[in-house]
């Protein structure tokens, strides 16, 4: 996959859905490529965040540490983007990525992720919808837990 | 030292002086002869006085004296010559003086220069031997750069001087007396003249000196304090980077330098003065002479005869008193120059030098135990450090300090006593031979010195007491060697030889040489610093030619790393480099050259223009491919970085390129557009087929590599080897799986390919597998012993300051000793690592047979449980001595350790 396909996969992702063709290409190339084998692990729990990680093909669950041993929580599809949160933050890794088939990712370094958002406003806005985003989901969805617990 | 420079000069070379005085007395014969016999030539045979007649003959060399009481000897009869042979003969006489004369200055020259040199030799050896026998406190005054410029420049003229130093004025002086005599003997009042004018120099241009002297003296001071600021601005130049004050530091120089130029240019003006007025009176004896001898002629007082007598005779006058009166200026110049370095070195309470004497043998014991009695230690301020301490270790014992680094120095020598002593059974550390203190007891500290060698030296360092192991010399080598050692006795020198073995193996707990990386192994692993040197040796390099067993092991670990891979899976983590294959984790250029270059024509701009590069271009047609491919990259840089800052971390991505390159190509870019590969200029072509070299498909994805450009690639790289010229084989060593590659590193030997840009932590793995892989081979001691010859730089600074403190910690370690003396060793490290190295190192000394004691002032308090006692100081006094769980509470341990 080139340069170019690259740009295109990034395209997809809603973060970077705002951001002009020649920016994305710029991080694309700063970002590493790598490859990972079904089984191989992305990054685990509790270790620091240090990058942010586009799937550009192939599949990955994400699995948390429970009592009872590791439960899948989701799996990531194609396009989508993981990891972001803990290199905005500071906060280590919430959770273990763990490749379910052949995958091929860009890897975003931390510190190339964090300029990219000092040089361009509208990535900064555009993660910031996102995240207001999932935040207005995750509040419907506890009141929606809480709800029904009080109804039970 | 002697005070004066004359004396020390007489007293170590007085029998040489007496002797060149006698050549040079003796060679005066032949050279008066050869005075008389250009008259006796001329007079002789060619005007023909005494051969008026024709066939007329005379005695040649006729020898005939008269001694009382014997009467006449005749020693030869002569020959009878005639006047041509008689020519021939004479002139052949004046050859011989010429020759024998020639000889004679050779030879007093030579005799001259080589005891100048002896000289030099002695008091520069004398001066250092100084140094090492400074009391420690001296060290805090004095710079390094200052001693250095002393004992190198500006001892250096005394050398110069020795020759001259008695010679010269007895020659000089003897020769002006001459002249002056004679123009006595010719006129007395005229010789009255001459010799008051004489007297006149002799008193006024000393005294005119006076100034130069002091001029002298002050310049040499300058120079030496500007050397001292230059090696001061060598060793701080990060602290000047660091506070910006790199324009403070050339006012500085500026400012000295302006100082130095005045005092030189002093210096000039007054010597040229005083030169002019030395000619001056030199030239007014003529003219007295002229004038009052003159007037005195035509008063008919004086005989116009004696005046061109004594005008004749006065020309031999002012030659040898001027060159009498510069010796004398040198004299001085010398004497002062001695004096200021002499001073120097007249240090108070300089060690004996018995303290040093040479021991090869270890028996001298240290009496047990080391102990401290009523000792008081003050700092340069005359702070007490350490007040009325009484302290005793007894072998074998794990002593923990907390507070005590004074007491630590004292015990290593550093510090010297304000009041009690240190101890060892009786005996005061400082009566003490080095011989014992400084091999019973070892010393670390955070402070490593580093001396300009390999790793491997100065982790030995502290085994080179003597020269034990005499080397063994061809007989060539013997001959020189034995000249050595009589040339260093005759400048009195010590005689001990630098090639010997100087390592005490005894010492380091090894039978012999083979043995001893055992013990520095074990030593390295305790301190936790062979991941460290293993490192090291993987990214060296060494030529196989003189190590072929571990070059030819490593070859057989590329093989079993290959394998290893294969059987875990991995072995996409490397792309192996194949001769008929594209590597696309390489550069273009290293899969078109398929070597590592070792000479300069196949490196950077050189290669474009090698005829023999380009005529493989040519040949494959790959040029104008590889112009379009550069071209691309270049668009796509200037694309992708066009609009950002210089200083933007992005361009570290970028690795073709710099961002000054960037609005460079821009220019290109423009300039090139739409034109084929043959309108371009070569300097052009160049440029953009540069980037082309460095270009990686995995890694820059461009997209500009297809299979059908590999292929010729690949055919490309084969022409280029298949005919490579046999001037250039030297250049580029080929990659070749079977072979070690002297110019590859030790790791990229073992890989022998390049690790996929694709693997998260490919290259830790890599690592990982290759040290494990390096222990089941056995080759890892090979490979250790590898990083021991490392260079480490001038003091120690190409390793890291942790590393700098690990080595200090095991270059003691290596030596077994009766005490170990820890002082804080390792402050820049962790405490997770810092206890694992205190427990190592106490682990690894009760293995020792000699029973050690460890004395280690710690930094951090909680690991004084590693310890049988602690001793505890609180401002100078001891406060605590006793089992570690006296010291129960951590915080009050912790207050008691400043941070």
């Amino acid at each position: 996959m080139l340069l170019k396909d690259e740009v295109q996969t990034l395209k997809q992702v809603s973060l970077f859905a705002g951001v002009p063709p020649a920016k994305l290409k710029l991080l694309a190339f700063t970002s590493d490529r790598m490859s990972y084998s079904a089984g191989e692990v992305l990054f685990r729990q509790g270790d620091l965040g240090d990058a942010a990680y586009v799937i550009l093909s192939g599949k990955a669950d994400i699995l948390v540490d429970s009592p009872n041993g590791q439960i899948k929580i989701t799996e990531l599809e194609t396009n989508s983007i993981v990891g972001e949160i803990a290199i905005l933050c500071d906060v280590s890794r919430t959770a273990t990525v763990m490749a379910s088939s052949p995958m091929e990712v860009l890897r975003i370094g931390k510190d190339h992720f964090l300029k990219l958002l000092v040089d361009f406003p509208e990535i900064t806005i555009e993660i910031m919808r996102v995240l207001a985003d999932r935040l207005s989901h995750t509040t419907s969805e506890l009141t929606e837990a809480r709800s029904r617990e009080r109804q039970h | 030292m002697e005070n004066r420079l004359s004396r020390y000069i007489w007293k170590h070379t007085s029998r040489q002086q007496i002797w060149i005085l006698f050549v040079v007395a003796l060679s005066m014969i032949p050279y008066f002869l050869s005075f008389d016999l250009p008259k006796q030539i001329v007079n002789g045979p060619i005007q023909g006085k005494g051969f008026e007649t024709d066939g007329a003959t005379q005695l040649f060399m006729h020898l005939e004296f008269s001694l009382p009481l014997i009467g006449n000897v005749v020693l030869f009869p002569g020959l009878e010559l005639n006047r041509v042979q008689t020519l021939f003969a004479l002139s052949m006489v004046f050859l011989l003086l010429v020759i024998v004369n020639g000889l004679f200055k050779l030879y007093i020259n030579t005799y001259k220069g080589r005891l100048g040199e002896r000289l030099l030799r002695r008091i520069r050896f004398e001066l250092v031997d100084r140094i090492l026998r400074f009391p420690p406190g001296q060290f805090k005054r004095v710079k390094g750069a200052e001693i250095a410029s002393m004992i190198k420049d500006e001892v250096e003229p005394l050398g110069g001087f020795t020759g001259d130093a008695f010679v010269q004025p007895a020659l000089l002086g003897g020769q002006a007396l001459t002249a002056l005599i004679f123009i006595f003997m010719q006129h007395f009042w005229l010789g009255m003249i001459a010799a008051l004018i004489v007297v006149v120099q002799a008193v006024i241009i000393p005294r005119m000196r006076k100034r130069l002297l002091v001029l002298g003296r002050e310049r040499q001071l300058t120079a030496r304090e500007l050397s001292g600021r230059v090696s001061e601005i060598v060793d701080g130049i990060s602290t000047i980077h660091a506070f910006d004050t790199s324009n403070f530091e050339r006012a500085d120089i500026s400012a000295r330098l302006g100082h130095i130029f005045k005092i030189r240019y002093d210096l000039y003006q007054w010597k040229f003065l005083v030169k002019f007025i030395n000619n001056f009176l030199a030239q007014v004896t003529p003219f007295l002479f002229y004038c009052i001898g003159g007037y005195l002629a035509l008063n008919g007082r004086l005989d116009v005869g004696q005046l061109v007598a004594v005008i004749n005779a006065y020309k031999d006058l002012p030659g040898p008193l001027k060159d009498l009166i510069d010796w004398d200026q040198t004299r001085q110049d010398v004497q002062v120059k001695y004096v200021q370095v002499v001073e120097q070195f007249q240090v108070d309470r300089l060690l004996d030098p018995k303290l040093q004497a040479v021991a090869a043998d270890n028996d001298q014991a240290l009496k047990s135990p080391l102990a401290a009695v009523n000792l008081s230690l003050v700092d340069d301020s005359g702070a007490k450090l350490l007040e009325r301490v009484s302290l005793q270790i007894t072998p074998g014992e794990h002593v923990a300090v907390l507070g005590g680094e004074a007491l630590a120095e004292a015990v290593a020598r550093m510090i010297w006593p304000e009041s009690g002593k240190v101890v060892a059974g009786g005996d005061d550390l400082w009566d003490l031979p080095e011989s014992v203190t400084g091999r019973k007891i070892s010393y670390a500290a955070a402070e490593v010195y580093m001396f300009h060698g390999t790793l491997g030296d100065n982790l030995l360092y502290g085994l080179k007491h003597a020269p034990l192991t005499p080397a063994v010399y061809d007989e060539q080598g013997e001959n020189h060697h034995r000249w050595e050692i009589n040339e260093a006795r005759l400048a009195g020198n010590p005689d001990y030889d630098i090639n010997s073995d100087w390592i005490d193996y005894s010492t380091a707990g090894a039978e012999g040489p083979d043995h001893l990386f055992a013990s520095v192994r074990t030593v390295l692993d305790a301190v936790l610093l062979s991941k460290d040197i293993l490192d090291l040796a993987l990214r060296s390099t060494f030529d196989p030619s003189e190590n072929p067993d571990l070059a030819a092991r490593i070859v057989e670990m590329r093989h079993a790393l290959r394998e290893e891979l294969d059987t875990e899976g991995l072995n996409s983590l490397i792309v192996t480099f194949e001769p008929d294959s594209y590597n696309r984790e390489a550069t273009v250029g290293e899969n078109l050259l398929f070597g590592t270059t070792t000479g300069m024509t196949l490196k950077g701009r050189a290669i474009g223009q090698n005829r023999y590069f380009r005529s493989v271009m040519q040949q494959t047609g790959l040029g104008p491919r590889l112009f379009q491919m550069g071209y691309e990259i270049a668009e796509n840089a200037v694309e992708l970085f066009a609009d950002l800052p210089p200083d933007h971390p992005f361009f570290q991505q970028l690795t073709f390129m710099t961002p000054e390159d960037i609005p460079e190509y821009q220019l290109l870019l423009q300039k090139l557009r739409g034109k084929s590969f043959e309108e371009v200029t070569d300097n052009e072509r160049y440029k953009i087929i540069k980037l082309s070299f460095a270009y990686i498909e995995p890694r820059h994805r461009f997209g500009l590599l297809n299979d059908d450009l590999m292929a010729e690639i690949v055919r490309a790289r084969k022409i280029f080897h298949d005919n490579l010229p046999k001037d250039m084989e030297d250049e580029i060593e080929r990659y070749d799986n079977s072979r070690y590659m002297a110019s590859a590193s030790v790791m990229d030997n073992v890989l022998f390919g390049r690790i996929s840009h694709k693997h998260a932590d490919g290259s830790e793995r890599i690592r990982t597998i290759a040290r494990t892989l390096l222990n089941t081979l056995g080759l890892y001691d090979q490979v250790l012993a590898l990083g021991l010859n490392y260079h480490v730089g001038a003091g120690g600074r190409r390793l890291t300051g942790v590393q700098r403190q690990k080595v200090g910690l095991a270059r003691s370690l290596i030596r077994h000793s009766d005490y170990y003396i820890f002082n804080r060793p390792l402050p820049g490290l962790d405490h997770r690592i810092q206890d694992q190295i205190v427990r190592n190192v106490l682990e690894l000394t009760r293995h020792n047979k000699n029973n050690p004691a460890v004395v280690w002032v710690l930094s951090n308090p909680a690991l004084t449980t590693l310890f049988d006692r602690v001793v505890v100081f609180e401002r100078g006094t001891l406060t605590a001595d006793g089992k570690p769980d006296l010291i129960s509470n951590k915080d009050e341990a912790k207050q008691l350790v400043p941070s």
